[in-house]
C-alpha cells in the first residue's frame, strides 16, 4: 500500500467498503471457481476481467484468461474473429493498467499476447500506451522496458531509439530512465561499430558537452551526474592491462638472513640482497601485479627460466577472496627441494610473459606489453644455523625501542629494487588528459559552488588525471592533482556528513597514493628492523593517519612487516598481495569481523599478527559474511575443523567464522585482547585447537 | 506505548496478530492472492521481534501445505491459486522459520525433491534466466528466488549455477546496478535480488562494490529515508532493499543509520500499530516487516540479526547451513 494517508476509520466508512469487499469477495470465489472447472464462457470471461479491473495484480485471474484464449481460439479460424479476440484482450490489459501502470500481471499479459503471433500487431496502438503512459510517469520502468521489448520484438534500429532518449531528455533533464537507456544503447552502437559511431573520442566529447547542459541547468538534480560519471569511467579506465609491480622485482638477490653473517652492527643488512623467511620453508613466491583484474595467467604463458631444477607445472592463482578466475594479482610459489646443499649457491631464475595475448582484462581486452625480468637466488650455508632462524624466540613487540636491536635506515640498494614506480608502463594517453583537463575547468566555473556532486565530480577528474601521470614520470604533477583532491573531500566530509564515511573511504585511497608515490615519501615510513638474533625485516609503519582503508599495495609487494596500527581500518583488503609479510600489526582499528581477515589466508608467510583492540565479536550484523567463503555462500560445504570443534563442545554456529579463520592461517603469535570475541567462553578452545604452531596469545608463551 | 521515537515493537506484534484474522477487509481481499508473502512477512516480524510462539506453529504449517500444488511442485499464493515461485519461495522461508522443512522432505527421497515435488530445475531457460511459472515471463526477481529456495532446500547443485549467474551479469548496468531483464534500468529491489543471487553463488566479484554502493548510498534521501532509484520519495521498503544489498558487499558504512533509523520509526503507527511506507501513511504488513527488518540491518536493540541474502532471521540461516547433514 503505498501514498494511502493515514486516517482514523470513520463509521460511515464501514457500509461502503463491506458492499465493495463483499464485491469484490465475490468476484474471487467465481473467477477461481471457473478457473477450477476450465469454464470459459463469455460470462465468466466477463467476471475475471472485472477483477482485474478492480485489482490488475490477481495473477490466477491472468493465467485462467490465457487459458481461456487457448481454449476459444481453438474454435476460431476467421483472421477477423481471432483479431476481434485479441483486441478485447489488449483492451482488459489496456483498462487493468489504467487501475494499476505497474502492475507486472498486465504487463507481462501484454507481452505474452504480442509473442503469440496471432494477429498483426498494430504498432500504432501500441507506441500510442507508451506515449500515454510514460506522459503521466516518465520514469515507468515498466513502461520502458515494454519500449525495449517492442524495438527488439520490431527490429527497430539502435540509432532510432537513441533519438528518442534525446526527446525525452530534451523534455525535461531530470530522467534518470532516458539517461540509462541512452547508456545502454550508445554502448552496444560503439561495440559493434555501427556507422556514424566509429569513433569512440567524438561520441563521447559531444555526450560530455549534452551531459554539460544538463548539469549546469540543474546541478542539484542527480540524473546527469550519474550519466556523468560513467562517461569519465569509460575516459579514464586503462584501454589493455599492463603488469605495473612485480615481487622479486628485476634484478633483486634473495637470500635467507644474509645479516646473519655479519655481525658488524653498523652494516645491518647486507647491501645486495633481500631477505626471504618463507626460503627457510623452500618456498619462493612470485607475485606479478597487473593495472586491471585479468584472467589466463598459466604456465604455458609465464616462462620461467633458472639453471635451478623446479616443478615445470606452477600453477598461477589469482589473490582474491572470492576465487573469480580475474584478479589485479597473481602468484606461484617456487618449491626449492634439494636445499640442504651445504655450500652456498647462487640461481639466477628469469620471469617472462613473452605473448601476453592470451592474458584479458574483463572487458575483453588483451594486455600487449610483452614482460621480462630476472633474479637470483642466493641459498645460504646453513651451517651458519640459518635454517632455525627462530624469529619468535621472543615475541615480537611493535613498540621498536623495546626488542629491535637497532633501528636502521634501508638500505639504499635494497629499496632500489623495489620499482615503486614502473617503468613497464605505456605513455599517457593525449586525448584522455586533454579532455580531463577540459571537464575540470569547466566545473570550477560551476555556479553553485556548493554542490557536492559538483566536487565529488571535480575530485574525481583530478584523480583520473593523477592516475594518467602515473604512466609518464610526472610524479610532482600526480602529487598536486592527489593534493587538491584531498582537500574536495574534506570539503565534502562537511557539506555531505550523511556520506561522511564514503569520502573518507576515498580520502584514504588518495592518502596512501600520496605516501607511496615516490621513493622520497615512502621512504620516511620505511625502516629495516633488526630482531636479537639479528634477522631482519623489511618494515613499513603507516600509523596514526585515520586511514580506513588500504590501496596501491602494488608498491608494497616487498614488506615483511607492517604496521598499520591506530587507524580506523574496517577492511584490509588488498593485504593479500603482499606475500612476503612476515608480521601485521593492526590493532586499534575497527576491524569488526573474522570474515573481513580472509585476505590474511592467503598469505602464506604471515606468522605474527596484532588484531588487538578491535571491534571483533561486538557486531551482530557481519558485512562481509557474504565476501568470504562460507557455506552460505556454497565455497565451503564440508569443514572438518567444524567437527572438530564439534567434539570440544564449540558451538559451530556462533564460532564458525573463527574457526574458517585460524584453520587457515598458521600463526606463532597473536594478541586479540580488546575484542569483545576474545572473553568469549569457547573462544580460547578454537584457537588453541585449530593453531597447533601458536607459541605467543596476547604476550605470554603458551607451548 | 514506546516513547518518541523508540520502536513500538508490543504493538506491531498486535496489529500482526490481529491483521491476520481481518480477512474480510477490502485492504485484505486486495492482497488475497499473495498470502502465503503475507504470512512470510508477519511470521519473519514475529520472529525479528522475538515473538513467533504468539502463533500455532502447525495450524501455519498446515495452511501452507493447503497452498501446495503436488502435481506441478510450486505454492500458490493462497488455496486455489496457481503456483508461483514468488509463493514457492515465501512457503520455504515460512517453514524454515519453524524449522520444519522436514514436511517438503515427507518422502525422504531427498535427491529427487526438486525434480519431482518442486520441478524449479524445470523454469531455467537455455540463456540461464528463470520464468516464474509456466507462462515464461522472465525477471532477475525469479533468478534470485529460484536460488535462494534451491540453497535452502540444500538443492543448488540441481541447476547450472554459471548459466544462472551469467544471466544475472548480463542484466548489470553502467551504474553498477541491476535490471529485472538486459537493459533495464537499476532498481534498488532489482539490485537487492541479484546480489543476493550473487551472493548466494558466491559469485559477488562480479560487481564493482565501490560503484554500486555509492549508487545505493545515494538512495538516501535528506528525511534520512531511502529511495529506490534517483530522484524518487524515500519509503520505508527500501530500507531493506538497499540496506541489505549494501551489507552484502560491504559499504553500509556509508548511509547515515541514525537518520534512516529515525526516519522507520516515524513511519510508525503507534496507537495501533504498524509501519507505513512514508510518515503519517497507512500502515500494512509488508512495510511494516521491511521496517523492522531494516532496524534488524541496523543492529536495533531488541529486534534479532537478519541475514542480508536469504532474508531470514540470522539464527534461522546459520542453523540451515551449520547443523550437520544428514
Amino acid at each position: 500500500m503505498h501514498g494511502q494517508p493515514r486516517r482514523p476509520k470513520q463509521p460511515e466508512d464501514d457500509a461502503a467498503a463491506a458492499a465493495k469487499a463483499a464485491k469484490l469477495r465475490e468476484l474471487q470465489v467465481q473467477v477461481l471457481h471457473n478457473h477450477h472447472t476450465y469454464t470459459y464462457t463469455e460470462e465468466a470471461l466477463g467476471l475475471s476481467f472485472k477483477l482485474l479491473e478492480i485489482n490488475p495484480e490477481a495473477y490466477t485471474a491472468w493465467n485462467y484468461r490465457k487459458l481461456a484464449l487457448q481454449h476459444n481460439l481453438k474454435e476460431l479460424s476467421d483472421p477477423e474473429a481471432i483479431k476481434s479476440t485479441v483486441d478485447n484482450e489488449l483492451r482488459v490489459v489496456e483498462l487493468a493498467l489504467r487501475q494499476n501502470p505497474k502492475s507486472y500481471g498486465a504487463w507481462y499479459h501484454r507481452k505474452w499476447l504480442l509473442n503469440q503471433k496471432l494477429a498483426p500487431v498494430d504498432f500504432k496502438r501500441e507506441y500510442g500506451l507508451l506515449d500515454k503512459l510514460l506522459k503521466v510517469d516518465a520514469r515507468n520502468f515498466h513502461g520502458w522496458n515494454y519500449r525495449r521489448f517492442l524495438a527488439k520484438f520490431m527490429g527497430v534500429p539502435e540509432e532510432k531509439e537513441l533519438q528518442y532518449t534525446m526527446d525525452k531528455i530534451s523534455e525535461n533533464f531530470s530522467n534518470y530512465s532516458a539517461w540509462h537507456n541512452r547508456s545502454i544503447l550508445l554502448s552496444n552502437l560503439l561495440i559493434q561499430q555501427s556507422e556514424g559511431f566509429e569513433s569512440k573520442q567524438k561520441i563521447f566529447s559531444e555526450e560530455f558537452e549534452l551531459v554539460i547542459q544538463a548539469l549546469f541547468t540543474d546541478p542539484s538534480d542527480q540524473s546527469g551526474w550519474f550519466y556523468h560519471l560513467w562517461l569519465l569511467a569509460q575516459t579514464s579506465t586503462p584501454d589493455n592491462p599492463q603488469l605495473i609491480s612485480s615481487w622479486p622485482s628485476n634484478g633483486a638477490k634473495l637470500s635467507l638472513c644474509s645479516a646473519r653473517k655479519n655481525e658488524d652492527q653498523n652494516m645491518v643488512s647486507s647491501p645486495s640482497s633481500i631477505c626471504c623467511y618463507s626460503l627457510k620453508e623452500g618456498i619462493i613466491p612470485i607475485v606479478l601485479y597487473f593495472n586491471d583484474p585479468v584472467k589466463g595467467l598459466n604456465p604455458t604463458n609465464v616462462k620461467l627460466n633458472s639453471d635451478f631444477v623446479f616443478d615445470k607445472d606452477l600453477q598461477w592463482r589469482p589473490l582474491v577472496i572470492t576465487d573469480s578466475g580475474y584478479s589485479n594479482c597473481w602468484a606461484t610459489y617456487l618449491e626449492i627441494r634439494n636445499k640442504d646443499c651445504s655450500t652456498s649457491q647462487q640461481f639466477s631464475v628469469e620471469v617472462s610473459i613473452p605473448c601476453p595475448d592470451d592474458i584479458m582484462s574483463r572487458s575483453g581486452s588483451h594486455c600487449n606489453c610483452p614482460v621480462h625480468f630476472t633474479f637470483t637466488i642466493e641459498l645460504g650455508n646453513n651451517n651458519d644455523e640459518a635454517h632455525d632462524t627462530d624469529l619468535f624466540h621472543d615475541p615480537i613487540s611493535w613498540s621498536s625501542s623495546e626488542s629491535f636491536q637497532s633501528h636502521g635506515k634501508p638500505s639504499c640498494v635494497a629499496f632500489d629494487q623495489l620499482n615503486i614506480t614502473s617503468a613497464l608502463v605505456q605513455e599517457e594517453s593525449r586525448w584522455n588528459l586533454d579532455r580531463l583537463s577540459d571537464e575540470i575547468d569547466l566545473f570550477r566555473d560551476l555556479p553553485d559552488e556548493n554542490s557536492k556532486f559538483a566536487k565529488l565530480t571535480l575530485a574525481r577528474l583530478l584523480l583520473a588525471c593523477a592516475a594518467i601521470k602515473s604512466r609518464g614520470s610526472s610524479l610532482i604533477e600526480r602529487k598536486g592533482y592527489c593534493e587538491e583532491a584531498l582537500g574536495f573531500f574534506s570539503d565534502l566530509i562537511n557539506l555531505d556528513p550523511s556520506h561522511k564515511r564514503y569520502y573518507e573511504d576515498e580520502r584514504s585511497l588518495v592518502l596512501m597514493d600520496q605516501l607511496t608515490c615516490d621513493m622520497e615519501t615512502f621512504m620516511k615510513y620505511c625502516s629495516v628492523q633488526v630482531r636479537s638474533n639479528s634477522a631482519t625485516l623489511n618494515h613499513v609503519q603507516l600509523c596514526r593517519l585515520s586511514l580506513t582503508r588500504i590501496g596501491f599495495t602494488e608498491r608494497m609487494l616487498w614488506v615483511q612487516m607492517l604496521d598499520l596500527s591506530h587507524n580506523k581500518l574496517r577492511s584490509i583488503e588488498g593485504l593479500e598481495a603482499l606475500q612476503q609479510l612476515v608480521c601485521l600489526n593492526i590493532s586499534n582499528n575497527q576491524i569488526s569481523s573474522f570474515t573481513s581477515l580472509e585476505p590474511l589466508t592467503k598469505i602464506v608467510s604471515l606468522k605474527a599478527l596484532d588484531l588487538s583492540f578491535n571491534e571483533i565479536g561486538a557486531h551482530p550484523i557481519d558485512t562481509t559474511r557474504y565476501m568470504c567463503s562460507s557455506p552460505f555462500s556454497h565455497k565451503v560445504e564440508r569443514c572438518e575443523a567444524f567437527e572438530e570443534c564439534r567434539k570440544k563442545s564449540v558451538n559451530v554456529e556462533e564460532f564458525w567464522d573463527a574457526i574458517l579463520f585460524f584453520k587457515s592461517v598458521n600463526l606463532v603469535q597473536l594478541d586479540i585482547k580488546g575484542n569483545a570475541v576474545a572473553d568469549k567462553d569457547s573462544f580460547a578452545t578454537v584457537v588453541m585447537t585449530l593453531s597447533p604452531s601458536l607459541k605467543w596469545l596476547d604476550g605470554t608463551c603458551i607451548h | 506505548m514506546g516513547e518518541e521515537g523508540e520502536l513500538a515493537a508490543e504493538k506491531h506484534v498486535r496489529y500482526i496478530v490481529t491483521a491476520e484474522k481481518k480477512k474480510d477487509s477490502f485492504e485484505s481481499l486486495v492482497m488475497e492472492h499473495l498470502r502465503a508473502s503475507g504470512a512470510y512477512w508477519g511470521l519473519t516480524t514475529l520472529d525479528l521481534l522475538h515473538k513467533l510462539h504468539a502463533v500455532d506453529a502447525a495450524e501455519v504449517v498446515d495452511w501452507i501445505m493447503s497452498c501446495y500444488h503436488p502435481e506441478s511442485g510450486g505454492f500458490g499464493g493462497n488455496v486455489g491459486h496457481d503456483p508461483h515461485v514468488l509463493y514457492t519461495l515465501s512457503a520455504v522461508q515460512v517453514l524454515c522459520l519453524f524449522d520444519r522443512l522436514d514436511v517438503l522432505d515427507a518422502d525422504k527421497i531427498a535427491d529427487c525433491i526438486l525434480l519431482q515435488i518442486f520441478n524449479i530445475t524445470g523454469l531455467q531457460n537455455e540463456d540461464g534466466s528463470f520464468s516464474g511459472d509456466i507462462w515464461g515471463e522472465v525477471d532477475t526477481r525469479f533468478s534470485y528466488i529460484s536460488i535462494c529456495t534451491l540453497s535452502l532446500l540444500h538443492r543448488l547443485h540441481k541447476i547450472n549455477v554459471d548459466k544462472a549467474v551469467e544471466y544475472i551479469v548480463s542484466c548489470k548496468n553502467l551504474d553498477g546496478g541491476f535490471g529485472a531483464m538486459p537493459g533495464g534500468e537499476s532498481h534498488a529491489g532489482q539490485i537487492f535480488c541479484c546480489v543476493g543471487a550473487l551472493a548466494i553463488t558466491g559469485s559477488l566479484h562480479h560487481i564493482d562494490r565501490d560503484l554500486l554502493g555509492w549508487w545505493l548510498c545515494e538512495r538516501q534521501c535528506r528525511d534520512g529515508g531511502l529511495n529506490g532509484r534517483p530522484e524518487k520519495l524515500a519509503d520505508v521498503c527500501y530500507s531493506w532493499w538497499v540496506l541489505s544489498s549494501l551489507i552484502i558487499i560491504d559499504r553500509v558504512h556509508w548511509i547515515d543509520k541514525e537518520k534512516l533509523a529515525k526516519f522507520i520509526l516515524n513511519c510508525q503507527d503507534k496507537e495501533n500499530g504498524g509501519i507505513s511506507d512514508r510518515p503519517d501513511n497507512a500502515v500494512d504488513i509488508y512495510h511494516t516487516y521491511f521496517g523492522v527488518a531494516g532496524l534488524s540491518l541496523m543492529e536495533y536493540p531488541g529486534v534479532k540479526p537478519m541475514d542480508p541474502a536469504y532474508a531470514l532471521p540470522l539464527d534461522v540461516v546459520n542453523r540451515i547451513f551449520l547443523t550437520k547433514q544428514q
